[in-house]
């Protein structure tokens, strides 16, 4: 272990050393008086690290023999995480302050949870990736029931921990498999051994640790926890768990498939195609009959999963970009989304159902057209980036020869319209009572405004991410 | 400058649609007739600065012209320019927008927001005629759906939220499908610049998928793509059903952009996607799409007989129209496909006109029931007189625009398909019968339903908003070679090409070995 190994880590251990002493901090003081000024103290370290990632130099470096990887794409999804962390963040301060949710624990598990995830697009080893995977879980299990009081709260907590635990054992199970009959633990051992043949409980292990990984992302078939926990934990919450880990799972998803098994693209590119069109197509349908906005947000979350996993399954290095720049314009899509359904209120209460939002235009324009956008955008109509984001995933379905993926892509796509269009129906057309207040603190306003802004100015050239999501992708698939 | 032209057209009203959102503040009497004086100013102003491409434009040209290229995202390009065909369909819109703004000045219910639906929609129109990139044009092509099911559902009557569902999902099913088709062009030829698609051949070798044989390959798979996509929008039987619907619900300036501009999307999708670039698959389908016109022509007029909404005949009066300019467009013959475009242009003067009839006395009566009225001519001599001859130019009259292009269709089509151009005849005489009958039923008669003793007469405004629609029937009924001469060229190097792409026995002689194998 030498300085440049440590130096490579550098931001992981800022965040966790972050963690320890502002939980020392607030415990030896005033607690939950401290939780406003550390929910902004962590957004902006968080804002402060992407910025330092960002500019971080080029290139690869593998450090702690092995275990531990900083590429641009770690990086990319690095400097994603930490910005959708971030604004989630600071949206959520005013919203739980009022109901007085905010405990101190709030942000340092966020934290921890981040570090958890940066480990995570990271890893370069099993191990590694397990420890990282399971720091965010834990952290997430709990920031779920963080409201004690709440029966709904602590059942999502409750049944994302069990279900979790599940996944995280078929995960640890198809790992020790891969090792068993790999004989080694690290991403490139695994690579030079698995090229050609492939032993089938190998092959086993594989789909197992897919398995758990699908899991973390909530593709279908693993998405069963999904629409409960998103419906049963503070809304808060709900937009951390739809931004930032989704984003890390799907990393880990490509970093596993392609540093560690980029020989057999045939083995686990099927497997990825059948999770994506599962996803799709449920999240499209399932989402229709939906009456509560959070829940239909958790289908459409399934659904999103579905096209950036197309991404993925075709194998190529422009497929890992469409992912990465699928993902990054998902999670803002969800940032400015959740800033509105945050503000969903009556009588001072939070509302979550969308018949609330009837005639909600005439009420509040500005904000329903900010709501229109998004909306559209999440669709994937296009002038908005959403199209481009859809575009980009189903471009690389056809150059790479799957052309059926794109076809099923586009099908479930129109479905899938339906039901953002149900909620602009009920905001611009619906039937004539009295809509939801939406109290919004600044930040929120500003965060729905400026994502919706986004989602129009974005045609111009996406705003450059195309050559970082570029390098990340090529950094990943040699 | 000359070459940003386009882009200046194509933007004008969207910008004019920010200034309206960002700036316009309050919802007072003041605030509204802002709102209608600047959507109107600038869609005045786009028409002029269209006027101006028009005098520079080199008819003799078959290429584009006004070129304008920059690089843009994912490795497409941002490129934009017009030719014979797309000229005078920029033209159309550009002329029918001030109209349409001036027609809606007594709307009275979210003022600011109507006016910008109807630029912000002014841009998406004018960028689907002059893109000249694939993927630029599928964005304005779908993006357009936005604005316009916003306009039915906010605006719209009764039943709204139907028409504005039906209408948004029937065109965007159809138009995903076409995104598909896009990419797989773009595989296959590697560009999405349109300019280079039309040069590019694509393959036509017979293959065969699950036990069926393709005919015509690659290219009957891609026309098939854009086929759902345009024929939707056209609409042509039988996936015509959303049209009605969303006419009968949509406010009438809706109904006007609708019938005059949207639906001509389909035939300029035909036209600059389908006949020159997969022109064997075009000629594998054309029987089909030929009798398919024909029966939309017979069948939607017989419908339009029945109905006892105004509105909602007159929409399908527009299906059967439409029914001759696919006729004519596949055709594909210089006759057919002259006719084809000039029908388009002198439908978009004529339904438009019919649909902003149909508002006058909507907005004096509420109500859209051919059983409400009758005897109209006794209070009001000069909207009958109107009425009279927009009705005329709908059924065909000789010297209005209106004859120019069934005559030409059914001139195409005589020489291509003689059982085809029979049938659509038929159509012009069920034409006269629905249009001639509905016009009895509503202005002729003796004046005795109580409500309409105290109707009054068009004003100015409403006189005004209908001079130029006659102007341009009636100079293009007697001289059209104003529209033959611009779009002459252009169309003789299409139809030559597309004559010169086919195989020198024909395809018909393709699908009698597909299916001997």
């Amino acid at each position: 272990m030498t300085s440049a190994d440590f130096q490579t880590l550098l931001p992981e251990i800022v965040l966790a050393g972050y963690a320890m002493a502002a939980l020392m901090l607030a415990v030896y003081t005033t607690k939950d008086k401290l939780a406003a000024t550390l929910v902004w103290a962590t957004a902006g370290l968080f804002v402060a690290l992407a910025l330092y990632i960002g500019a971080g130099g080029a290139g690869q470096r593998l450090v702690f023999s092995g275990l531990f990887v900083d590429d641009p794409f770690a990086r990319f999804a690095k400097v994603t995480i930490l910005l959708s962390a971030a604004a989630v963040l600071v949206m959520s301060q005013d919203y739980m302050t009022r109901r007085e949710l905010l405990r101190f624990e709030y942000p340092i598990l966020v934290t921890l949870s981040v570090v958890g995830m940066m480990v995570m697009v990271s890893s370069a080893d099993l191990i590694t990736l397990y420890m990282g995977l399971e720091l965010q879980s834990l952290a997430l299990y709990v920031i779920a029931s963080i409201r004690r009081d709440s029966a709904k709260s602590s059942e999502a907590g409750l049944k994302y921990f069990v279900l979790g635990a599940l996944s995280s054992g078929l995960l640890l199970y198809g790992a020790s498999l891969v090792y068993g009959y790999a004989g080694t633990t690290q991403f490139v051992g695994i690579l030079s051994t698995v090229r050609d043949s492939v032993p089938l409980g190998l092959l086993f292990g594989l789909v197992f640790m897919l398995a758990g990984l699908a899991f973390k992302v909530s593709a279908a078939p693993f998405h069963m926890w999904t629409p409960d926990v998103y419906e049963g934990s503070p809304t808060p919450v709900t937009a951390f768990f739809a931004t930032a880990p989704k984003v890390a799972a799907m990393a880990l998803i490509a970093r596993l498939v392609q540093d560690a098994f980029g020989g057999i693209p045939g083995q686990w590119g099927q497997v990825l195609a059948a999770l994506a069109v599962a996803s799709m197509f449920l999240g499209a349908v399932a989402a229709i009959g939906q009456r509560d906005i959070k829940r239909l947000m958790a289908y459409s979350s399934i659904a999103h999963m579905g096209y950036a996993l197309i991404g993925l399954c075709v194998g190529t290095a422009y497929g890992v970009q469409a992912t990465m720049i699928y993902m990054a314009i998902y999670v803002t899509m969800n940032v400015g989304t959740f800033a509105f359904i945050l503000s969903m209120e009556r009588d001072g209460r939070p509302v979550s159902d969308i018949a609330g939002l009837n005639q909600f235009a005439k009420k509040e324009p500005l904000k329903a057209l900010a709501m229109l956008v998004l909306l559209f955008s999440l669709a994937g109509v296009p002038p908005m980036v959403g199209f481009f984001g859809k575009f980009y995933v189903l471009k690389a379905a056809v150059d790479a020869g799957w052309v059926w993926l794109a076809v099923a892509g586009a099908v479930a796509s129109v479905i899938g319209a339906f039901y953002y269009l149900r909620l602009v129906y009920f905001m611009y057309f619906g039937a004539e009572q009295e809509p939801v207040d939406s109290r919004m603190a600044p930040v929120q306003w500003g965060m729905l405004v400026a994502v919706a802004a986004i989602m129009l100015l974005g045609i111009v050239n996406l705003f450059g991410i195309e050559a970082p999501a570029a390098l990340a992708a090529e950094a990943l698939v040699r | 400058m000359e070459n940003q032209l386009l882009s200046i057209i194509t933007f004008l009203p969207l910008v004019a649609a920010l200034i309206l959102a960002l700036f316009m503040r309050g919802d007072d009497a003041a605030a509204r007739a802002g709102a209608k004086w600047l959507a109107l100013f600038t869609t005045s102003a786009t028409f002029v600065i269209s006027l101006f491409v028009l005098l520079r434009f080199d008819p003799s040209n078959t290429g584009f012209q006004f070129v304008e290229e920059r690089t843009w995202i994912l490795g497409l390009t941002y490129k934009m320019g017009v030719d014979g065909i797309s000229i005078l369909f920029v033209m159309l819109t550009t002329f029918l927008m001030p109209i349409t703004i001036y027609s809606c000045w007594n709307v009275e219910t979210r003022v600011k927001e109507y006016m910008i639906a109807f630029l912000v929609l002014e841009t998406l129109m004018l960028g689907v005629f002059m893109a000249l990139d694939l993927v630029l044009f599928y964005l304005f092509f779908e993006a357009g759906l936005i604005p316009m099911f916003l306009i039915i559902g906010i605006w719209g009557g009764k039943e709204r939220i139907y028409a504005a569902f039906k209408f948004f999902l029937y065109t965007f099913l159809g138009s995903v499908l076409m995104l598909v088709a896009m990419i797989a062009m773009y595989f296959e030829a590697g560009t999405t610049d349109i300019t280079k698609l039309l040069v590019h051949n694509f393959g036509s070798e017979t293959f065969s998928i699950l036990g069926i044989q393709v005919v015509g390959g690659l290219q009957t798979m891609l026309f098939l793509a854009f086929f759902a996509s345009f024929a939707v929008k056209m609409p042509m039987w039988p996936v015509h059903t959303w049209l009605p619907d969303a006419h009968v619900q949509a406010p009438t300036a809706g109904s006007v952009v609708l019938a005059a501009i949207l639906l001509k999307m389909g035939g300029y999708g035909f036209l600059r996607f389908s006949l020159p670039m997969f022109p064997v698959g075009s000629d594998v389908m054309a029987p089909l799409v030929l009798w398919m016109s024909a029966i939309a022509i017979v069948y939607t007029s017989l419908v339009a007989l029945a109905q006892t909404d105004m509105k909602k005949l007159i929409a399908y009066s527009s299906v059967a129209h439409m029914g001759f300019v696919t006729m004519g467009i596949f055709a594909a013959n210089q006759q057919g496909v002259d006719g084809a475009i000039f029908q388009m242009i002198s439908h978009g003067f004529i339904s438009g006109a019919l649909f902003l009839c149909v508002g006058v006395i909507y907005d004096r009566m509420h109500t859209r029931d051919i059983d409400a009225y009758g005897g109209l001519v006794n209070r009001m001599p000069t909207y009958a007189l109107v009425f009279m001859f927009f009705t005329m130019a709908n059924v065909g009259l000789p010297g209005t625009s209106g004859f120019v292009g069934e005559f030409l269709t059914l001139m195409g089509i005589f020489q291509v398909n003689t059982w085809v151009a029979a049938v659509a005849a038929t159509g012009v005489i069920l034409s006269a019968a629905y249009a001639l009958w509905l016009y009895r039923r509503v202005v002729f008669g003796d004046l005795i339903k109580e409500a309409l003793r105290s109707i009054t007469d068009m004003d100015r405004r409403e006189k005004a908003i209908f001079a130029p629609l006659i102007a341009m029937t009636l100079i293009l009924g007697v001289y059209p070679s104003l529209v033959t001469d611009i779009i002459g060229p252009s169309v003789t190097a299409l139809v030559t090409d597309y004559q010169a792409a086919l195989p020198a026995d024909g395809t018909s002689l393709a699908l009698n070995e597909g299916h001997s194998e």
